[in-house]
């Protein structure tokens, strides 16, 4: 599987949105989230080979690119991401429901340990660990890859509106206290249409 | 001998403090690098994972192997540091795998300066680490 066409529609997705992202961060944060991601996941295209099959190598490029493009915090946490999930699936060329869980899984310990961060504090963890085991629930269950991934986007979505309703204590909205009650976490956010990219993705393949 | 790597989103910050810091250690110059902003072009406000994991690498060299001490500013310039540190870690060279670099939890200008003194002085890595970090409880008035 040429993980390219996967990093491109989610390469897509945060472009189109960047306006988007960027107002949200401007609410409880630096105004910039839109703006770096969509650098560095226009960056990811130009670096990630087309044709590589190894969906390990392509997403260790796509992780070491935004760790030198993105420019805030999402580019630790986002490169870190893509690079543990990377050691998981490297020697891969097709993705199957268990390694996805294993690659998410990865994923997550990766920003937890770049964060320290846990659900609850009004970050990208609220969005992706609860579609994390929305996934696994489904799958466990029998379901394949993208009727995982559907439970997951949806439990991701639901994340963050959740997130309107607590109080940050991580990151510079933390400076805002109660002030950032009301307002959905940009991170979230854009973790969740990167969970929406790859259902789209792989149910247009 | 001990080199030191400065890491902050502005360059013009991360430029501006190893200057500083060179005012008291003469000599120093290839063993205090800058690692400041995403791009050295444009300047771009932001940190780099990659550029920081290079200017250790380079300040380790300068300081015969003696290891290197980051000082680094807020937020990502934190999170980027420690992912410098650990690809490095993870290196499949084992001249990089093996350096020896402690992020500082010190304010970025006081501890620079401070950890420039002691580097030239002669202080190894521990040393120009408490070095770095004595300066954070600091009283300034």
């Amino acid at each position: 599987m040429a993980v390219y066409e996967c990093l491109s529609e989610i390469s897509n997705k945060i472009i189109a949105n960047k306006d988007f992202l960027t107002e949200l961060d401007r609410e409880i944060g630096d105004s910039d989230h839109g703006i770096n991601l969509s650098r560095g996941f226009t960056a990811v295209l130009e670096k990630v080979s087309k044709d590589e099959q190894d969906m390990g190598v392509s997403l260790k490029k796509a992780g070491m690119t935004l760790l030198s493009t993105v420019g805030g915090a999402s580019g630790p946490l986002y490169g870190t991401a893509f690079m543990e999930a990377a050691k998981v699936l490297t020697g891969k060329t097709e993705l199957n429901a268990q390694d996805f869980l294993a690659a998410l899984d990865a994923a997550i310990a990766g920003i937890q340990k770049r964060g320290k961060a846990v659900k609850g504090e009004k970050t990208m963890l609220d969005a992706i660990i609860p579609a994390r085991d929305a996934y696994a629930e489904k799958i466990n269950a029998g379901a394949d890859l993208i009727a995982g991934l559907e439970a997951a986007v949806k439990a991701a979505n639901d994340g963050v509106e959740y997130t309107k309703t607590i109080i940050a204590t991580k990151g510079r909205a933390s400076y805002l206290g109660e002030r950032s009650i009301g307002h959905q976490d940009p991170g979230a956010t854009s973790s969740t249409l990167t969970l929406e990219a790859i259902l789209d993705y792989l149910k247009n393949k | 001998m001990t080199g030191i790597v400065i890491v902050s989103h502005s360059w013009k910050i991360a430029e501006g403090v190893r200057d500083l810091a060179l005012e008291m250690a003469a000599g120093y110059d290839d063993k205090i690098i800058a690692a400041g902003g995403l791009d050295d072009e444009n300047k771009t406000i932001g940190t780099d994972a990659m550029k920081i994991m290079q200017a250790i690498i380079k300040a380790n060299q300068a300081a015969d192997n003696g290891g290197v001490v980051i000082l680094a500013d807020i937020g990502s310039g934190i999170m980027s540091a420690q992912t410098a540190i650990e690809l490095l870690s993870e290196s499949d060279d084992d001249n990089e795998k093996n350096i020896n670099v402690k992020l500082a939890d010190a304010p970025i200008v006081e501890g620079a300066v401070c950890a420039a003194v002691e580097a030239v002085g002669g202080g190894d890595l521990e040393a120009v680490l408490n070095a770095a970090e004595s300066a954070r409880g600091e009283s300034k008035l």
